[in-house]
């Protein structure tokens, strides 16, 4: 693993209403992180969050007491140690973007392998943001600032745009490449990756956009 | 999966074949030792005429404190002819060839004001447009090192052509001087030059500016045959106008009769011309006729040759795969059936889209699904952005959709990433696996797959394809289709 792992294994908490997935996920990450939790709902999920205090927290997107939102939306401005990084099959944008704005550093797919897992709950352990290619799509889509509509009035526009470079990052990330091979192909560091992904997430969390809420009202139409 | 299999007869093949029986004009790069460019001194070295082209495009006064070159001690005349050899005709903000555009910005001087020039010199003795018309062919454009008049020296066909429309324009000219009208001799001969010209530059000028003649020649004669059949109406109504007021003229004149004589010498010349030059003018239209069909058909079969490829032949090559799974073979045998059908009797082609996915981002989507059933790779596909469907995203769509059964079939990487962005210019499809990689350079030429199916597809529509690889790495495909004029936005050209 290319990150070094912060102060030994992470601690990891699973909510995902499937039973079969946890224990499928439990098996794949293995000796590489510590397991101290499991949950199927929103209720029980934040209860036993609070409770056990993990690093990183797999969260499923759709719960069937709601969102997986609720449970970050709840939890990350009282627990600052914990982070959250979104995992699921298939969902509709929005709704992963929900997931994201509500407090997660990070979205991946489960057609994901055990390895990229164990990179990628470490990457959020040491407060990196994690984009799956799906994600970073999403993201494309949703500032795409070139749309058919006029540039809309924003309260601070620094926000509510990605810098070219910002989405060169993304398009390559969409692409399939890894945060090294997005560095070799860039001419940058690593870490210089890590820190526009995170700027990136940043821009994702604080925008107010009108056309971000609004791309999101649209796609739920479709 | 063999490993020889993938450089097999469905490899990736990286060289650009042209494809069989590939017609069209003569590639720049063959063009013999004529191309040089207009003036250039024997023996200036090759940088020099790059360094001019490339500052050519903004007003550039010229630099004192360059050292002269060498050459130029020796003929009085070349700090004339090096600024001649530097010029170049504009791409940006052209009319007909760029030729006042590029003028004004070497010279410094205001476009209109050569504008006004050129018209004047036309306007007064009709030589401003042959020297307009000389300078389109062998002034290059900005970007290019050869001038047309070299490209057109090799085209015999070209020539023959503005032979026959010289020789048509002679004609009339030597009829009109007879009749004595001064007006039109006078301007006579600048037009036969300029006429020759123009069929030369038409024939043979980049895809650029034959957009651009057909612009201004758009007005006059009406490209397209919709056009034509609309105007005809038009055209007779003119000719029955003119003749109506000719024949008043004739019959109102003071001698009819003795106008008439000199008529009659007329008819018999003109008949006598025709008898000597009409069938070979017959003979150069019916061969260009045929050239142009021979063309379409060229094309044509290109375009069903990849077509069967990625239907038929791969069914074939599936088929032999799972040979020991009769259930499957069946399956496979009845889809091609159906599609083969399909395309042969309801004229959908195989891999077309129509009225299967209604846009580009389903499409994609649609070969998502369709290559993970065939083949059991997982496709991460990710789209962004979404547009309807017309002829040239249906190629993008068949080419990404072959660069992406190739990296299942061949790579032997579990995940193959498949990511389309549809922008305001152009949309792009990128294919990606981590499998096994191949070296461009080792793979035979003549394999079809990827050059045939997914280059040559994207650029016979204008787009263009890249395949990176590297041995043990992976490969990537990148597509790039640009969008037709009617979806995006009015451009700064036009």
């Amino acid at each position: 693993m290319s990150a070094a792992a912060p102060a030994g294994r992470p601690r990891v908490f699973i909510v995902d209403d499937h039973g079969l997935f946890r224990s499928g996920v439990r098996s794949e990450l293995g000796e590489h992180v510590e397991v101290i939790g499991e949950a199927d709902d929103v209720m029980p999920a934040i209860e036993g969050i609070a409770r056990a205090l993990p690093d990183v927290v797999l969260l499923d997107v759709h719960l069937p007491g709601g969102g997986g939102q609720l449970v970050v939306a709840e939890l990350a401005p009282v627990l600052p140690q914990t982070r959250f990084l979104a995992l699921s099959a298939s969902d509709a944008p929005e709704d992963v973007i929900a997931v994201i704005r509500a407090g997660a550093r990070g979205y991946v797919t489960k057609t994901i392998s055990g390895a990229e897992l164990v990179d990628a709950i470490r990457r959020v352990a040491a407060g990196d943001a994690v984009f799956s290619p799906r994600l970073a799509g999403f993201v494309l889509d949703a500032f795409a600032s070139q749309g058919a509509s006029a540039p809309e009035p924003s309260f601070d526009p620094e926000l509510d745009q990605l810098t070219p470079r910002e989405r060169e990052v993304l398009r390559l990330i969409a692409r399939g490449y890894t945060y090294k091979e997005i560095a070799r192909e860039l001419y940058i560091s690593a870490k210089t990756v890590e820190s526009h992904v995170s700027s990136v997430l940043r821009k994702l969390q604080l925008s107010t956009r009108h056309q971000l809420t609004r791309w999101a009202a649209e796609r739920r139409l479709a | 999966m063999p490993v020889a299999g993938y450089f097999g007869d469905d490899g990736y093949v990286d060289e650009p074949t042209q494809s069989p029986d590939s017609p069209g004009p003569p590639l720049p790069g063959q063009a013999p030792s004529w191309g040089q460019p207009f003036g250039l001194p024997n023996g200036q070295p090759p940088g020099q005429q790059s360094a001019g082209q490339q500052s050519a495009g903004q007003p550039q006064p010229p630099k004192a404190d360059q050292p002269p070159p060498a050459w130029s001690h020796q003929h009085r005349g070349a700090d004339w002819s090096a600024r001649v050899s530097s010029l170049r005709r504009a791409n940006d903000g052209r009319i007909a060839g760029g030729i006042a555009a590029g003028i004004a910005a070497r010279t410094g001087m205001h476009v209109g004001i050569v504008r006004t020039i050129f018209i004047i010199l036309a306007l007064i003795t009709g030589f401003g447009l042959a020297v307009y018309v000389v300078a389109w062919l062998f002034i290059p454009a900005v970007g290019e090192n050869n001038n047309i008049a070299s490209r057109a020296i090799t085209d015999l066909r070209g020539i023959a052509i503005a032979a026959v429309a010289a020789s048509m324009l002679v004609v009339v000219l030597v009829l009109v001087t007879i009749l004595g009208i001064g007006l039109f001799g006078k301007f006579g001969w600048p037009i036969v030059i300029a006429a020759a010209g123009l069929v030369l530059i038409w024939r043979n000028a980049s895809a650029d500016e034959q957009a651009s003649l057909q612009r201004l020649a758009d007005p006059l004669v009406g490209s397209s045959a919709g056009k034509m059949r609309s105007k005809l109406g038009l055209r007779l109504l003119i000719a029955g106008v003119l003749l109506i007021i000719g024949l008043t003229v004739l019959a109102s004149a003071h001698h009819p009769l003795l106008i008439l004589r000199p008529l009659g010498g007329l008819v018999l010349v003109l008949a006598a011309i025709g008898v000597v030059l009409g069938p070979w003018w017959l003979r150069i239209v019916r061969d260009l006729v045929v050239e142009r069909q021979a063309r379409i058909r060229a094309e044509e079969r290109a375009d069903i040759a990849s077509r069967v490829h990625d239907s038929v032949l791969q069914t074939l090559a599936l088929i032999q795969r799972r040979a020991d799974s009769p259930q499957q073979v069946i399956q496979l045998a009845r889809a091609q059936e159906r599609e083969l059908r399909s395309w042969l009797f309801d004229g959908r082609a195989p891999g077309s889209m129509d009225g299967v996915a209604a846009t580009f981002a389903a499409a994609v989507r649609r070969i998502q699904q369709d290559v993970e059933e065939q083949h059991g790779v997982a496709i991460e596909a990710v789209t962004v952005g979404d547009s309807e469907i017309d002829d040239d995203l249906n190629a993008l769509l068949a080419a990404a959709r072959e660069a992406t059964v190739n990296a299942a079939k061949w790579s032997g990487a579990q995940v193959v990433s498949l990511f389309a962005e549809v922008e305001l210019s152009e949309v792009s499809v990128f294919v990606r696996d981590r499998g096994r990689g191949f070296d461009p350079a080792a793979v035979p030429s003549d394999r079809k797959g990827l050059a045939e199916s997914v280059r040559a597809r994207m650029e016979r529509r204008g787009g263009s394809a890249t395949i990176r690889s590297v041995l043990g790495e992976g490969t990537e495909v990148s597509l790039t289709m640009p969008r037709t004029a009617g979806q995006r936005e009015p451009s700064r050209a036009t």
